[in-house]
């Protein structure tokens, strides 16, 4: 009995830690954008004033809104592609090029983006596409759409077919009774889905630096040039609004997901 | 056999515009790497030739192709920069996620460990992070690294040190860095092992008189290989190609194969060389990628 209490202290200590080190920098980082001292390690007491910095900045709340436009058109075009390709792998058993279809799937979620980057860049360059708005959401739209398809097929796999199969028997063509049945038992994953490629596209520098134009940065690149230079207390300021923009996605997402949860067993794992 | 085949059932229907949005702007970007690789840096708009046209005919396909240079390639292995640049990635690489798989171990074992009621909680809790800007992540580190950052602060209070540490631009920053950006993805896999396991066995193991280390050795950790090399290979194959976190927190003197890439790309607008770095880094990444492939087809049939 006592050797099983020893190991589970163990266990919580290091759970602790460990989350304390993924939280101890975010919540220092959020601290410190409301110092009101220049000096970023140095206590002035509270203020707003690098949030107010940051509204007057109009090169940064260009890029951040340039970021919020790619982000919301690529996250939306991702959902519609990432689910389609979900549906067909996971509803489509046997089709020429299946294989092929879900390596190319899974490749980007491990590749690095360098060379995903470099390659979309080669392509934009070669087709003569001039760079910037459309490029960058193309380019997050082919990476976040890997993310959808994993997440939404994860909910497809849990679901039971038997009531798309009921909805058939019972006259309904295979389209309809997707749309009726399946479609709204998948839609939490759906929107996680979403808020996954969402914050993703939010957060790429490196795919978003190779295939945006000049004069139109995102706020990631916008944010690295200026981390490059030393550290600046404006840059707390943004990084702790996008912190809490973020902060409102996750909510909303595993408010969906729990809903998804109710109606399921098992919930897709993001 | 014609088109009407590849696609009978709706569900196949589905495939077909993520099918060809993925060849046109996944496969055919690897095309067009391999064709700049072999092509001869040039001082032009775009900065490399020759240029294909395929309109031109079969004659000039040939000239084209008499054209192609392995150049680059050679170039590649006769210059101590790259073959540096892979070396050192694969180093860091290796040493990163050993680093990872020490830390996100006990981390993932004490949540599979958690009541049931507190696991999901954990899980939210670890991927949370994973949400955030890695920017921000990795930016927060400088915050706390820098010369007069909370760090050395903090150290000189204690009186552990009499004089600020240099912790920005080394290694021992970069390593924090990694390990704090990839630890979700290691703990993730792990946790969904762990979780799956069996208690039972370890109780059985130690009922039979095994000490917790032997019980640890000999039973939970060959039993959580499956989520190990998920972890690894999660975490390995993105480290070898990083470049944001080694170029904000690692000193310039010696580079890793996605920040030389990027300089060649960026700063010396070396198209062609550039081009054929990103085809050697994905041939070097190629084996980790199938074994992970392998890994999740086996995982998916374990799961049916």
């Amino acid at each position: 009995m006592r050797k099983v209490s020893r190991l589970s202290r163990f266990n919580i200590a290091s759970l602790a830690l460990g989350l304390a080190f993924l939280y101890l920098p975010i919540l220092i980082l959020v601290i410190y954008s409301f110092n009101a001292s220049r000096l970023v390690t140095v206590w002035g007491g509270w203020s707003l004033r690098w949030y107010h910095e940051f509204f007057n900045d109009r090169a940064m709340i260009e890029a951040a809104w340039m970021s919020l436009r790619v982000a919301v058109s690529s996250a939306t075009i991702a959902t519609l592609l990432g689910t389609l390709a979900a549906v067909a792998l996971s509803r489509g058993e046997r089709f020429h090029g299946r294989t092929l279809f879900s390596g190319m799937l899974y490749a980007p979620l491990v590749m690095p983006e360098v060379i995903t980057g470099l390659s979309l860049l080669l392509l934009f360059v070669a087709l003569n596409a001039e760079r910037g708005f459309w490029t960058v959401t193309i380019a997050h739209t082919t990476l976040t759409m890997c993310f959808v398809a994993v997440v939404v097929q994860s909910r497809l796999g849990s679901l039971d077919r038997s009531l798309e199969e009921a909805a058939m028997d019972l006259g309904c063509n295979p389209v309809r009774a997707f749309v009726a049945v399946t479609l709204p038992l998948i839609a939490p994953a759906i929107v996680a889905g979403w808020m996954l490629a969402f914050t993703l596209s939010l957060d790429d520098l490196v795919i978003a630096s190779f295939t945006t134009g000049p004069g139109s940065a995102t706020l990631p690149i916008r944010i690295y040039s200026e981390v490059r230079l030393g550290v600046k207390p404006e840059i707390n300021a943004i990084c702790t609004l996008v912190i809490g923009l973020i902060a409102v996605v996750i909510v909303i997402a595993s408010l969906a997901s729990k809903l998804s949860s109710s109606q399921g067993e098992s919930a897709a794992p993001l | 056999m014609s088109a009407r085949r590849i696609f009978t059932r709706p569900a196949h229907l589905a495939a077909i515009v993520p099918y060809v949005w993925m060849v046109l702007f996944f496969l055919v970007p690897f095309a067009f790497v391999l064709k700049i690789s072999l092509s001869q840096t040039a001082i032009a708009q775009p900065p490399y030739e020759p240029v294909f046209d395929l309109t031109a005919g079969w004659e000039a396909l040939k000239t084209a192709f008499a054209a192609l240079s392995i150049d680059n390639f050679k170039l590649l292995g006769s210059d101590d920069i790259y073959v540096f640049a892979y070396v050192r990635s694969l180093t860091v690489a290796l040493t990163a996620t050993s680093l990872l798989l020490l830390i996100g171990y006990p981390v993932a074992y004490g949540m599979a460990r958690l009541p049931k009621r507190w696991q999901a909680a954990a899980m939210v809790l670890v991927i949370v992070p994973f949400w955030t800007s890695f920017l921000i992540r990795i930016y927060a580190w400088i915050n706390i690294l820098q010369h007069d950052g909370l760090l050395n602060q903090i150290l000189l209070a204690l009186h552990l040190v009499s004089q600020p540490v240099v912790w920005l631009s080394t290694d021992t920053a970069m390593y924090i860095g990694i390990v704090y950006s990839y630890l979700p993805f290691m703990i993730l896999p792990l946790y969904a092992t762990l979780a799956k396991m069996e208690p039972v066995l370890e109780e059985a193991a130690s009922d039979l008189g095994a000490p917790p280390w032997q019980v640890f050795w000999l039973v939970t950790f060959p039993l959580s290989l499956p989520g190990v090399g998920a972890g690894v290979l999660l975490c390995f194959i993105p480290i070898v190609g990083e470049f944001v976190i080694p170029d904000l927190l690692a000193g310039s003197n010696s580079l890793m194969i996605g920040q030389t890439l990027w300089l060649e790309f960026f700063t010396n607008k070396d198209w062609p060389v550039a081009s054929a770095a990103a085809i050697v880094l994905l041939v070097v990444l190629l084996v980790p990628l199938l074994l992970y492939e392998r890994l999740q087809k086996r995982q998916l049939e374990q799961g049916r």
